[in-house]
């Protein structure tokens, strides 16, 4: 099989205007480089992400700005140069599938090889087909097969034709996480060979913990930080992305003092007496601030607690305490309601029940400001 | 019996549909994805046959085929010889008149195609006709039969517009219905009712055979 290196990166700048869904006007202005590998675009849904990927494909055509792969410009609006489609050589895997339902899985794979003499198109086809392990399938049609398979197949139909780069669109929605993970294996695998960049969109933290390597996170049109997964998704700086990306605790609250020497600063929160110590933001006195803290990230007591480093300890009362799963979500009012996960274990040892008298310990560094 | 009228209407209506499912195809392809504003004219003018009395469609095509008619001096001059009271000149009347019975149902599955296919088929590198051959085309196959069938009924059964532009020339423009309504007229009623009877029982056969092969065409990939 021939192997073409391709260490091109996609630069992607643009911006485009549309009407949203109800006539309200949503502009989409970003600015993209996609090294091979797997990147994640992240955010809400409505934030843009699919039109960004609509844009590179070529399927919208962005108002003004400049794509291109490598030397490749698929795009550019100063030239008044736009590639169609057809000749991008983009492979896209949409959110529906779009297998083609008349045809054969064999027939869905090879449509993008109509080029190609019949000999290398079945060598090819052949190949794709058991890299990704549905080789027994292909007589079947689409709709004679699992989800799972259907996936499968829409990543080889467009991996097959050797793309400069992939585009999913949250294409392993639905599937449950051992399938997941079998596909994206087989993902990587393919790509350890072919080294493409692989654009990747979700809505879901999950996917993003499983996928890994780097993140682009995008709201309102606009790509609002990037980096490691930890690092944007742990630290949101938007009310929006941090509800998406888990943090179950969005407080609202008022600057009381700033403590430049030591990095933080205090906050009331709202409509209570409530105080916290944060990390020291670009505000002043008075400033009103929201505040994201996860769940997971607070620890309960029982009693109230001593000679700890963590700077927030509120006392509160359990208002409501509610099993899912292997985790209890405890309710606690503070004067300001907290939503907290603990452990079955600790619910029984520390007697946890509604109308309980606790203590919530917040590290500073737990709880991240957002705009 | 005489059976030239029935063959007359059957090579009619066969002329007309298969004339037609190549006219319609690509104004239907291109009236279901132009993006034009001014669709909706062509979209009009395409409709019309519908609401208007055959005789007035048959007048017009009269007048026009006509020796002092734009087309009928065209084809003077090409051919040697008038359109009107010929069988031509009725094949081209018939399709103004059937026009929107093949047009309308390849609209309507042309727009049925999942858009996000056309996409995945152009960006597999295909251009828009290998598009429209290998995803379109067969995914529409239903509405293709569908305007296929419609054209053929409506012209086999068509008698305003035949009476204007053809008259009533044995062999050449006396279609099945012109017949019926001479042997009415003649008061030959077993006559009209033998041939009356044999036109109805065909078009059903026709009609119950396409829709039997449309339903099994279609479940294969519509089944869920």
């Amino acid at each position: 099989m021939e192997r073409k290196v391709n260490s091109h990166s996609l630069v992607a700048r643009f911006h485009k205007e549309r009407r949203g869904a109800r006539g309200s006007p949503f502009v989409l202005d970003v600015s993209l480089e996609i090294p091979s590998g797997i990147t994640i675009l992240f955010g809400p849904s409505g934030s843009g992400k699919s039109t960004v990927l609509d844009c590179i494909a070529g399927i919208l055509q962005p108002d003004e700005g400049r794509i291109a792969v490598g030397d490749t410009v698929l795009f550019d609006s100063a030239t008044g140069f736009n590639l169609l489609s057809q000749t991008r050589r983009i492979a896209y895997v949409f959110q529906s599938l779009a297998l083609f339902p008349h045809l054969t899985v064999e027939q869905n794979v090879e449509f993008g090889l109509h080029n190609l003499p019949a000999s290398d198109r079945q060598k090819r086809t052949a190949q794709i087909l058991e890299a990704f392990r549905v080789e027994k399938l292909k007589t079947r049609k689409p709709n004679e097969i699992s989800g799972g398979e259907q996936q499968r197949i829409a990543l080889a139909r467009s991996l097959v034709t050797n793309p400069r780069v992939l585009l999913l669109d949250e294409p392993l929605t639905g599937l449950d996480a051992a399938l997941k993970s079998s596909i994206v294996e087989d993902l990587r695998a393919w790509n350890a060979a072919n080294r493409i960049p692989i654009l990747y969109v979700t809505h879901s933290r999950d996917e993003v913990d499983a996928l890994g390597e780097r993140v682009i996170a995008i709201d309102h049109g606009r790509i609002v930080s990037h980096g490691a997964p930890m690092e944007v998704l742990d630290a949101p700086r938007r009310k929006r992305l941090a509800l998406s990306a888990g943090f179950e605790n969005l407080l609202h609250g008022t600057v009381l003092d700033l403590r430049e020497p030591d990095g933080v600063m205090r906050v009331r929160l709202a409509d209570s007496s409530c105080e916290m110590e944060v990390p020291l933001a670009h505000a002043s006195v008075g400033d009103h601030v929201q505040v994201a803290i996860r769940a997971g990230d607070i620890l309960m007591a029982a009693e109230q607690p001593r000679g700890l480093s963590a700077r927030n300890i509120l006392k509160g009362k359990i208002i409501a305490l509610e099993q899912r799963g292997a985790m209890f979500i405890v309710r606690v009012d503070c004067g300001v309601k907290f939503v907290a996960h603990v452990t079955p274990g600790a619910v029984r040892a520390l007697e946890l029940s509604t109308g309980k008298q606790v203590w919530l310990v917040l590290k500073t560094h737990s709880c991240h400001l957002v705009e | 019996m005489s059976m030239d009228p029935l063959l007359l209407s059957f090579r009619l209506a066969l002329c007309v549909s298969a004339i037609l499912l190549l006219l319609a195809m690509p104004l239907g392809y291109w009236l279901a994805y132009s993006s034009w504003r001014g669709k909706f004219l062509l979209e009009s003018v395409v409709a019309l046959p519908l609401v208007l009395p055959p005789t007035v469609l048959g007048f017009y095509a009269l007048i026009a085929m006509g020796p002092r008619g734009p087309l009928g001096r065209l084809w003077l001059a090409l051919f040697g010889h008038g359109l009107a009271f010929t069988f031509t000149g009725l094949v081209i009347a018939s399709i103004f008149y059937s026009f929107p019975f093949a047009v309308q149902p390849l609209i309507t599955s042309f727009e049925s195609v999942d858009q996000r296919l056309l996409h995945a088929s152009a960006l597999l590198g295909a251009g828009k006709w290998r598009t429209f051959r290998r995803v379109i085309l067969p995914l529409s196959l239903p509405g293709v039969i569908t305007a296929l069938v419609l054209s053929f009924a409506h012209t086999l059964g068509e008698f305003g517009v035949v009476l204007m532009v053809g008259g009533n020339l044995a062999g050449v423009t006396r279609t099945v219905s012109i017949d019926i309504y001479d042997r009415v007229q003649s008061l030959e009623y077993g006559a009209a009712n033998r041939m009356a009877l044999t036109l109805l029982m065909i078009s059903f056969s026709v009609l119950a055979a396409v829709y039997a092969i449309n339903r099994r065409v279609w479940t294969p990939w519509s089944a869920k």
